[in-house]
């Protein structure tokens, strides 16, 4: 009798084609039972399509889909993965935010019907939670649209884990962790580690690498549409993962840190509205500054506000130039979805492209070609639409109209989350260079690797400013100490 | 928490403290109306607006509006006060086939992805033209038993009061507790999620488009038993009203967030609205100014008591 | 999947409106074997103007993005025609400050609405309908019932053509070209689109939303204003209902000339086909004999089968 355990799915030679962009080349998965498997790759890798696949939520043009032995490929969808036991948690939040937390599970499991189904709903909710995150303080009868992102991430994870009538077999969680702060981050892998032990499977897709390696069994790597290796967790390093993805990891330029404090006029002056001890956050010509601290405590906001109050020099902001904002939730805030790339680039210079009443179009398609070459956009043409970029270079494009504007000071609010490491590199070998130019940045981070390239660092807990280091004195564990603790730094 | 709770609830009440207040102020300014015949004519013709209004949160739940919806309680009036009256077979059918119709625009809504806002523009022209066919003239009978139902004598209050909460509450229970009404809602406030979880966003519309067509039938069906006679042009104003009533009633254009009971509330309200002007014994001219003096100063009252509840 | 369709959509509404008014304008001349052609064109023309330059200010409202549109519109018509009649009273020399005046309503009209869509949180479809009940009953009022005749200069004028184009028609084409490149090619302009894509991300890119919103709102009652005054010159007086059937036209030529109703994309020639071909559609069923209820019936069949051809909206986030 064999011991190897049984497989939940396997695919064979999927392959996708979305108009000209392959996004699967021929890709064969086996998922088995009791196992994490991690996957990792570029952004355009070809990762969630991939998951899209299993979870039924796309069709493969071509390839075979086995589930418990049995071939399912002839109309495969939603509803026949859901009744299979195969769940997915998206990147995007999938959650309707006028229903309550009940209701939303209802949504996803139409099992839960019948008389009395409203209690049977939040029971089963309210306990998942508290399984996978105790302490969440959430109760089942919120509207989601009140929930913070974190919470509602936090509802998201639990919803797909919940069990009504088909057996749970394989969850795919598509970069799970990315609302959530370290806290909630660390019970959700450790409640991925008691499932998969409990006899069930899971995929877990995430870009913080530290996170694959300490929670999958296994790991494959994808590049452009195709596994390019599947090794045990443990053969993996940090250095052989990143490598095998292809893509330069250089070293960090740890330069001498010169501190810029002293050079004159402080740029930006920023003083939370909760702040009571008179603390504020301040930035010079050329300064990188960091802000610190658990997601979702304060530090969009400040930027948002010194973005559209600042320039007016309220009593607690204040910028001494003109501003620019480079968005991290691109679709909400940043693309513009019908215009070209030219026209997302331009939009933030529109007044120094003009001549008298009228844009100059030439003028405009310069500026465009000139930082596709400078930050590298990966475009064949800049009038093309904005969304036929990848992620990754839609994100480029959202900082060349930052750095194309006449902005003295470019706040950046965390926009490199979920880009892929190549893209990373190249923008803060940019950010390094504009601001030894003299440009002033604002830089909220939620990796602990970007801190690194700030020359200050402002870690903020519960909308205030609580610690704030130079450069030579930063270390992750004062961030962290400084994002939990009520001590002083 | 218990914030959001008290915030909401205010929020919530805020239709009925607005039709309350238009109430006291009407017994203040006409003291006879304080009484159950009173009661009846100032409210009579909330029913088939109310109906209208329903008709009209059906269509909103889902993130589309509805502009033919007075043309169409127009057609469904002139039929119920001719073919219904002749003929009540062929009145049936026809009523049931313009129910199907309703679901099939929706159906086209949905499938080539149109802006509702204009395919119902163009419905509005069509149901006009049916019932300009059907009724070149006002005339028509309603139907023996419309005017029974409509005109009924019940206790205490008149029967347009219980109808109206009952119609509320019916559909309250329908969309806001049944297992599949949250399917419906949450389709208004992510498509796209609903859809992935394997809900048919076709049907999901179609279910929607339909029920706004049963009681836009309804509402004919109701006005046509109070005025006894039809005319095609009888009930256009029913699309601004009811997309007013709405709104009034704590609805919101898009995000699937509705309220039946706030709808009907706010379908009364409007109602009330009208006489409110006569007994103000108003210059003519201004009645219709009037009106829209009086949604505006609704509108800013919630938002008093919104930014209030905020500042807490 | 949006990219190659929407240079296929940036091409499609405009030339399809102006290719269906050209059909409907054969199939109405095939009946009536060429007999009245051209007085038929310059009619079309005459009328469409009226429905360009309503359509022109809605286009602008719409694209500001989802729920944005002016209902207003036949009421400021009326208002401002009523006011600019009632001043000229009859005597030519009182033309020019009488047209100022019905622009003059318009701007307030625009402004009045955009108070109660900014400062009251009122979405524009209620905040414009109730402002058009309360700007109706103003018009009601000024005009005490009585309707009074343009004076003989302008409504000679309003009806004067050259080589069988209207004044009006060579004048609203201008206007047209005008927004056009002020769409296109000016901050305001852009400015209107980015703010129909994405308000937020228009917010953090330096453009001044509220302002733009404001300017928007006169702009399309200020338009509203000159048509009125305009219309009521054309057709011999202010009446109380003339801006009725401009309120479905305004929205439907907007749709039709392939203006996106969810925002962010606009444009102008559309606006003259879509015009042209339902002024043309309704006479071609005049022509063929049809009775009012065929006529409104077919009128709201070609709507819909015109959009649902042309389909697909941007994707609404």
């Amino acid at each position: 009798m064999a011991d190897t355990p049984a497989e939940i799915v396997r695919l064979d030679g999927a392959e996708k084609q979305f108009g000209a962009v392959r996004a699967l080349a021929g890709v064969d998965l086996a998922i088995r039972t009791s196992e994490c498997l991690g996957l990792v790759g570029h952004n355009g890798a070809g990762k969630s399509t991939l998951m899209n696949i299993l979870a039924g939520t796309a069709a493969p043009d071509r390839g075979r889909i086995t589930i418990e032995g049995r071939d399912l490929t002839f109309g495969y969808g939603a509803a026949s993965a859901h009744r299979h036991g195969i769940r997915c948690v998206f990147q995007e939040l999938s959650l309707c935010p006028n229903l309550t937390v009940a209701e939303n599970l209802r949504i996803m499991h139409p099992a839960l019907s019948g008389f009395g189904w409203q209690r049977r709903a939040g029971r089963l909710i309210t306990a998942k939670l508290d399984e996978i995150f105790p302490g969440h303080g959430i109760s089942a009868g919120e509207i989601v649209g009140d929930l913070s992102i974190a919470r509602r991430q936090m509802v998201e994870v639990a919803r797909a884990f919940t069990v009504t009538e088909e057996p749970l077999r394989l969850v795919i969680l598509d970069e799970p962790t990315s609302s959530l702060d370290a806290r909630a981050a660390g019970q959700l892998l450790a409640f991925v580690r008691q499932v998969v032990a409990g006899g069930a499977s899971t995929i877990l897709i995430s870009h913080l690498l530290g996170e694959i390696l300490g929670t999958a069994d296994r790991v494959m790597v994808m590049r452009d549409g195709k596994v390019v290796d599947a090794r045990p967790a443990g053969d993996f390093t940090r250095n052989s993962l990143v490598s095998a993805m292809g893509s330069v990891a250089r070293e960090e330029i740890s330069a001498d840190f010169a501190s810029k404090r002293q050079e004159g006029v402080a740029q930006v002056r920023a003083q939370p509205l909760s702040q009571g001890d008179g603390r504020e956050l301040t930035a010079f010509r050329g300064e990188v500054v960091g802000l610190a601290g658990l997601s979702g405590h304060g530090q969009t906001e400040l930027l948002v506000r010194l973005a559209t109050e600042g320039r007016a020099s309220s009593e607690r902001y204040h910028v001494a130039g003109p501003v620019a904002l480079v968005a991290g939730d691109r679709q909400s805030d940043g693309i513009f979805p019908l215009w070209s790339i030219a026209r997302n680039i331009s939009v933030r210079s529109l007044k120094a492209l003009s001549r008298g009443l009228l844009i100059d179009a030439a003028r405009e398609a310069a500026l465009a070609d000139d930082w596709r070459r400078r930050i590298n956009i990966r475009t064949p043409d800049v009038a093309n639409n904005i969304l036929s970029l990848s992620g990754g270079n839609q994100q480029k494009a959202l900082f060349a109209r930052a750095f194309g504007s006449d902005a003295a000071i470019v706040l950046m609010d965390d926009p490199l989350r979920g880009v892929d490491v190549g893209t990373k590199q190249e923008i803060y070998a940019m950010i390094r260079a504009e601001a030894a130019e003299g440009r002033t940045f604002l830089w909220y981070t939620t990796e602990m690797d970007e801190l690194r390239h700030c020359d200050h660092v402002y870690v903020f807990r519960n909308g205030r400013i609580v610690a704030d280091l130079a450069r030579d004195a930063l270390s992750e564990e004062k961030v962290l100490h400084s994002s939990f603790e009520e001590a002083a730094s | 928490m218990t914030a959001f709770v008290s915030a909401r609830l205010l929020r919530s009440l805020l239709p009925a403290l607005s039709l309350a207040a238009l109430l006291a102020a009407i017994f203040y300014l006409e003291p006879r109306a304080m009484s159950y015949f009173g009661l009846n004519l100032l409210l009579n013709l909330a029913v088939p607006i109310a109906l209208a209004t329903i008709a009209q949160m059906f269509v909103i739940t889902v993130n589309d509006l509805d502009l033919s919806i007075g043309a169409y309680v127009g057609f469904t009036a002139c039929v119920a006060a001719t073919w219904l009256k002749d003929s009540p077979v062929l009145g049936i059918a026809v009523l049931l086939g313009c129910i199907a119709l309703y679901a099939a625009v929706g159906a086209l809504i949905y499938l080539r992805d149109l802006p509702s806002i204009v395919v119902t523009l163009g419905m509005s022209f069509v149901w006009q033209g049916l019932a300009v066919l059907l009724l070149p003239t006002p005339g028509g009978h309603a139907p023996g038993w419309l005017l029974a139902i409509m005109g009924l004598r019940t206790p205490f209050l008149p029967f347009a009061i219980f109808a109206s909460i009952g119609l509320g509450f019916i559909v309250h229970l329908g969309l806001m507790r049944s297992a599949y009404g949250v399917v419906l809602r949450g389709a208004g406030g992510n498509a796209r999620s609903v859809a992935r979880a394997g809900w048919s966003m076709l049907k999901i519309k179609m279910t929607m488009f339909a029920l706004a067509g049963l009681f836009g039938a309804l509402s004919g069906l109701a006005l046509v038993g109070l005025t006894t006679s039809a005319d095609a042009n009888i009930a256009l104003r029913y699309t601004l009203l009811s997309i007013a009533g709405v709104i009034l009633g704590g609805g919101e254009f898009v995000g699937g967030r509705v309220s039946p009971m706030g709808a009907v509330i706010g379908a009364a309200t409007l109602t009330l609205a009208a006489s409110f002007l006569s007994f103000l014994r108003l210059n003519p001219d201004w009645q219709i100014g009037a009106q829209g003096a009086i949604l505006i100063l609704v509108l800013a009252l919630r938002l008093l008591v919104t930014r209030w509840e905020r500042q807490r | 999947m949006m990219r190659g369709q929407l240079a296929r959509l940036a091409r499609r509404p405009w030339i399809w409106s102006f290719v269906a008014a050209a059909v409907v304008w054969a199939a109405m001349e095939g009946f009536t074997e060429g007999q009245g052609a051209g007085e038929v064109l310059t009619a079309a023309l005459s009328f469409a103007t009226f429905s360009v330059l309503v359509g022109l200010g809605q286009m602008f409202v719409v694209t500001l993005g989802p729920g944005n549109v002016d209902l207003s519109i036949p009421a400021t018509m009326t208002l401002a025609g009523t006011i600019a009649m009632k001043y000229m009273d009859n005597q030519d020399p009182r033309i020019a400050v009488g047209i100022l005046l019905a622009l003059a309503a318009g701007a307030l009209v625009g402004a009045f609405n955009y108070g109660l869509i900014r400062a009251l949180r009122i979405p524009p479809i209620i905040a414009t309908l109730s402002s058009s009940f309360l700007f109706l009953s103003a018009a009601i009022w000024y005009s005490r019932g009585l309707r009074i005749k343009p004076p003989p200069a302008f409504g000679d004028f309003s009806i004067g053509e050259v080589l069988g184009l209207p004044y009006l028609t060579l004048g609203a084409i201008l206007l047209s070209i005008l927004l056009h490149i002020a769409l296109n090619r000016t901050i305001y302009g852009r400015s209107v689109i980015a703010i129909g894509q994405n308000p937020r991300a228009a917010r953090f890119s330096g453009i001044p939303v509220e302002l733009t919103r404001f300017a928007t709102y006169v702009m399309c009652a200020t338009l509203a204003g000159l048509s009125g005054c305009l219309f009521s010159a054309f057709s011999g007086g202010a009446a109380l209902n003339m801006g009725a059937e401009y309120l479905l036209a305004s929205i439907a030529v907007v749709v039709i000339g392939g203006t996106s109703v969810a925002g962010g994309f606009a444009n102008v020639p559309g606006i003259w086909g879509a015009s042209l071909f339902l002024f043309l559609i309704v006479a071609m069923l005049n022509t063929y004999g049809f009775g009012a209820g065929i006529r409104m019936i077919l009128t709201g069949l070609v709507i819909i089968a015109v959009i649902a051809l042309a389909g697909g909206q941007k994707t609404q986030r």
